[in-house]
C-alpha cells in the first residue's frame, strides 16, 4: 500500500530524512520508533503533505499513485489520515461542525453525495460513545480547552469516522495517562482490518504493549537504522536507543 | 441544476410575459444628471410629497452646499463629483403590486441569482418583505398579517402622505438634518426606504426584512429608514444589499433612524454585500452611511448587528444614544475587506441615562491589501451614574499585506462608569490551515470555516434564517485569499 523509496526531505534546506525506505501492505501495522530529532514527525508531515516540508530526492507510492502529485486535501479523501501529535485548536467551530464539514469534503472529493446534519450526528454519536467522547465534547469548540486525553481521543474519533486506508499516528501516547492510553490504543485497534494499513509513530516502547505491531522500524538521523518483530521494542527499552544507533553507526 | 439552468428554465416556463433580457435592460426613469434645488424639487415631485417635506429637503440642501466632506476616516478614494451622478432612477412601469406574481419576473430572477428566494423565504421564514429596488418599492408583502397586529411596514415615500404625523414627528429627531455631509446630503436627495412603526405593547409578529439593490449605472442611491418601536413593543429587522457588478464608483449615503420607546426593543441586522471593486481595485461602492439608534425611553434596547463584506470604502458607525434610564445598547459587527477594499467602521455608544449598559462586539478581517479599522466612541455623561461598558475588538490578518487597526475614543465623565475594552489582533496560523487540509477541508473552505468560527459571536445574533445565508457570504468574500 505504502512505499518509500530513497527519501530524502529538507525543511528550511536543512536536510531531515536522508534516504528512508519503507514498504507497509494492507492489513500490516508498523511502528517507527527513534530518539527526538531523529526525523520520525517530518516522516508523518511529509506523508500528509504538509507545505515546507520539501521532498528532494526519492518517492513515495501510495496504492500505486505519486503520493507527493497529491494537495493534502486530495490524500485525505483518497484515505490519507494523520493523527496528529498536536491538534490544533479552532475557536469558534463547534466540534461537530468540523467533522461534518471534513467528512462531506472527501466525500466530495470522492464523488459521492453529502450526508445531511441528522445523518453525520448519528454516525458520530455511534462512534464516539466506544471512545468516550462525550456530547457535551462534540459541542465544544474544536479542542480549545480540551485535556490533552480529550484531544487525542478526537483523533483517534476522527480515525473511525473517516475509515482511511493509511493511518498515520503521530506519538499518539504522548501527553497521556495510562488510563487515557488504554482508551485511545482500545480504539485503535479496533480499527484493525485486513484492507487498513497503520503507521504507529512513538518514542516510547509502553503504546506498543497496546497496539502491537507487525514490524518495527527504528529511526535515527532520517535513516531506518534497525528492523524487526515486536521484541525489538523490549530491546530498546532495555538497552537504550544509543545502543541500537551506535551499533548501525 | 445549475443557476444558470435553473434561470433558463424559468424563462421558457414564463412564455410570453418575459419579454427583456436580464436586468439591466429594466427601462429607467432618471432625474437629469447633477444636483441642484430643481434636482431636489424634481424628487420630490415624483414622489408626489407634501410641501413641508419638500421644504425639509431644501433646507437641508441648503445647509449641505456650505458643507464640507468629512476627512478624519482611514479611506482614501478619488474625489467624488456630485454633479456628475444622477440623483434619481426608478425603474418605469411599475404600479404598487399586490403580491409577488405581480413583480417584474426579471426582478425576482436577479434576487435568486444573489441567492435570495424570495418566495422561499417568505414561505420558510414567514418574513414580509418590502423589496426595494432602485429607490422605488415593487413589492409589499405580508401587509395584511402585520396590519391586524397595527404593524405599519411600507416604503417611506408612502408614510410621508399617509402618515405625515408619525414622520413629522419622528423624522429627523435621531440623525438631524444638519449632523454630516453625507446624512445632510440624504434628507435633500434621499429616494425612498423603509418606515416601521410598531405600537404600544406589540410584538412584531414576524421578522421584516427589505433587500435594496442598486441596478443602474452611476445612480447613487439614497435610502432613508424610519423605525419608531413605541412602548413595550419589540421588531426585529433585516436589511440587506446586493449589488451587481459595476465599474464605475457609486454613491451609497444612507441614513436610518431608530427609536425606541420605553420597554421597546429594536433588533437592527444589516448584511451588506454591495460590489467591492474588483481584485485589482476598480470599481465598488463608496458607502457612507450614518446609522443611529435612539433609545428614547426607560429600560429601552437597541441592538445593531452588521455583516459588512462589501463595498470598495465603508464609513458606517451605527451607534445608540442611551437617553433613557436602564436602556442598552448593543453592536455586533463582522467587517471583512478582501483585496483594495478599505473598511472604517465601529460605532458610538453615548450613555446619558442611569444604569445604561452597552456592548461592542467587533470583528474585523482584512485580506489582500485592505485596510480594515475599527473607530469606536463610548461616551458616558455627568448624569450617567453606574453606566457600564464592555467593549472586545478582534482583528483577524490573512496574508501579509493587509491592515487591521483600532481606534477605540472613551470619555467618562461620571466616576462610577465602567468601561472595559479587550483588543486582540491575530493571523490565521498556518498550523490551523493545515489541520484542515489534512483531514480533506480545501483551502478556501478552510478558511470560509475558520473565519467564520472567528465571528461566530456575531453570527449568532443575526435572526436564524439570515445567519446561514451570512456564513456563505463570509467564506465568498474571501475565496482565494490564501496564495
Amino acid at each position: 500500500m505504502l512505499e518509500i523509496k530513497n527519501l530524502h526531505v529538507a525543511v528550511d534546506g536543512k536536510e531531515i530524512l536522508k534516504g528512508l525506505n519503507l514498504s507497509i501492505g494492507a492489513g500490516e501495522v508498523h511502528a517507527i520508533m527513534g530518539p527526538n530529532g531523529s526525523g520520525k514527525s517530518t516522516l508523518s508531515y511529509v506523508l500528509a503533505g504538509r507545505a515546507g516540508y520539501d521532498i528532494t530526492q526519492g518517492s513515495i507510492a501510495y496504492n500505486g499513485e505519486d503520493l507527493a502529485a497529491l494537495a493534502p486535501e486530495e490524500r485525505a479523501a483518497k484515505g490519507v489520515f494523520l493523527a496528529m501529535q498536536y491538534p490544533v485548536e479552532i475557536p469558534g467551530v463547534t466540534t461537530m461542525t468540523f467533522l461534518k464539514t471534513a467528512l462531506n469534503s472527501q466525500r466530495r472529493a470522492r464523488g459521492e453525495s453529502d450526508i445531511d446534519a441528522v445523518g453525520v450526528l448519528k454516525l458520530v454519536r455511534a462512534k464516539a460513545k466506544t471512545l468516550n467522547v462525550s456530547e457535551e465534547m462534540l459541542k465544544r469548540a474544536l479542542n480549545v480547552g480540551f485535556s490533552g486525553g480529550e484531544k487525542k481521543r478526537l483523533e483517534i474519533l476522527q480515525m473511525a469516522i473517516f475509515e482511511p486506508k493509511l493511518a498515520i499516528l503521530d506519538e499518539t501516547d504522548s501527553g497521556l495517562d495510562i488510563d487515557a492510553l488504554r482508551l485511545v490504543a482500545e480504539g485503535v485497534n479496533a480499527l484493525r482490518d485486513p484492507s487498513r494499513a497503520m503507521l504507529v509513530i512513538t518514542h516510547y516502547q509502553r503504546l506498543l504493549d497496546y497496539i502491537v505491531p507487525d514490524r518495527i522500524h527504528v529511526l535515527a538521523k532520517g535513516r531506518i537504522v534497525a528492523e524487526g518483530g515486536k521484541e525489538l521494542a523490549l530491546e530498546l527499552e532495555a538497552k537504550g536507543y544509543e545502543h541500537i544507533v551506535g551499533q548501525a553507526a | 441544476m445549475s443557476i444558470a439552468a435553473e434561470t433558463k428554465s424559468q424563462v421558457a416556463e414564463l412564455g410570453e410575459k418575459y419579454k427583456y433580457g436580464f436586468v439591466t435592460d429594466i427601462e429607467m426613469e432618471r432625474a437629469p444628471k447633477g444636483l441642484s434645488e430643481d434636482t431636489v424639487r424634481y424628487i420630490s415631485a415624483k414622489k408626489g410629497e407634501p410641501d413641508w417635506m419638500l421644504e425639509w429637503r431644501l433646507g437641508a440642501f441648503k445647509r449641505w452646499q456650505a458643507m464640507t466632506e468629512p476627512k478624519w476616516a482611514r479611506v482614501h478614494y478619488p474625489k467624488i463629483d456630485y454633479q456628475n451622478a444622477y440623483y434619481y432612477a426608478a425603474p418605469k412601469n411599475t404600479p404598487k403590486k399586490q403580491s409577488l406574481d405581480e413583480v417584474d419576473p426579471k426582478l425576482l430572477e436577479t434576487y435568486k441569482k444573489l441567492g435570495i428566494p424570495l418566495h422561499e423565504q417568505m414561505a420558510l421564514a414567514g418574513v414580509a418583505v418590502d423589496a426595494v429596488f432602485d429607490s422605488v418599492s415593487v413589492a409589499t408583502t405580508f401587509k395584511e398579517k402585520l396590519n391586524e397586529a397595527g404593524v405599519i411596514f411600507c416604503p417611506i415615500s408612502e408614510a410621508i402622505r399617509d402618515y405625515p404625523d408619525l414622520v413629522k414627528k419622528y423624522l429627523g429627531t435621531v440623525v438631524p438634518v444638519t449632523d454630516n455631509y453625507f446624512a445632510t446630503l440624504n434628507s435633500a436627495v434621499f429616494s425612498d426606504g423603509t418606515f416601521v412603526y410598531v405600537p404600544k405593547g406589540v410584538r412584531c409578529p414576524m421578522e421584516l426584512s427589505t433587500y435594496f439593490r442598486i441596478n443602474a449605472s452611476e445612480t447613487g442611491q439614497f435610502e432613508r429608514t424610519l423605525i419608531i418601536a413605541d412602548e413595550d413593543s419589540y421588531v426585529s429587522y433585516l436589511e440587506g444589499c446586493t449589488a451587481p457588478k459595476r465599474d464605475e464608483n457609486q454613491l451609497h449615503a444612507a441614513v436610518v433612524e431608530l427609536i425606541a420607546l420605553d420597554n421597546a426593543e429594536i433588533k437592527y441586522s444589516t448584511v451588506q454585500n454591495w460590489y467591492p471593486g474588483d481584485e485589482n481595485g476598480l470599481g465598488g461602492i463608496f458607502n457612507f452611511v450614518t446609522k443611529r439608534g435612539d433609545c428614547r425611553g426607560k429600560k429601552s434596547k437597541i441592538s445593531w448587528t452588521q455583516v459588512e463584506t462589501g463595498s470598495a470604502i465603508t464609513w458606517k458607525y451605527p451607534s445608540c444614544i442611551l437617553r433613557g434610564d436602564e436602556s442598552v445598547g448593543e453592536f455586533y459587527s463582522i467587517a471583512i475587506a478582501n483585496h483594495y477594499q478599505q473598511a472604517d467602521t465601529g460605532t458610538k455608544m453615548i450613555h446619558l441615562g442611569a444604569n445604561t449598559r452597552s456592548r461592542i462586539i467587533s470583528k474585523g478581517i482584512s485580506a489582500g491589501k485592505a485596510q480594515n479599522t475599527y473607530r469606536g466612541l463610548v461616551s458616558v455623561y455627568g448624569k450617567a451614574k453606574n453606566a457600564r461598558n464592555y467593549t472586545q475588538c478582534d482583528s483577524l490578518l490573512i496574508g501579509g499585506d493587509c491592515g487591521a487597526h483600532t481606534v477605540p475614543y472613551i470619555e467618562s465623565r461620571n466616576k462610577t462608569a465602567r468601561i472595559e475594552h479587550e483588543a486582540t489582533t491575530s493571523k490565521i496560523a498556518e498550523d490551523q490551515l493545515f489541520y484542515c487540509l489534512a483531514r480533506g477541508i480545501p483551502q478556501d473552505e478552510a478558511v470560509s470555516l475558520i473565519v467564520n468560527g472567528f465571528c461566530r459571536e456575531v453570527l449568532q445574533q443575526l435572526p436564524m434564517e439570515f445567519a446561514v445565508e451570512a456564513q456563505k457570504l463570509v467564506g465568498i468574500s474571501l475565496e482565494g485569499s490564501v496564495g
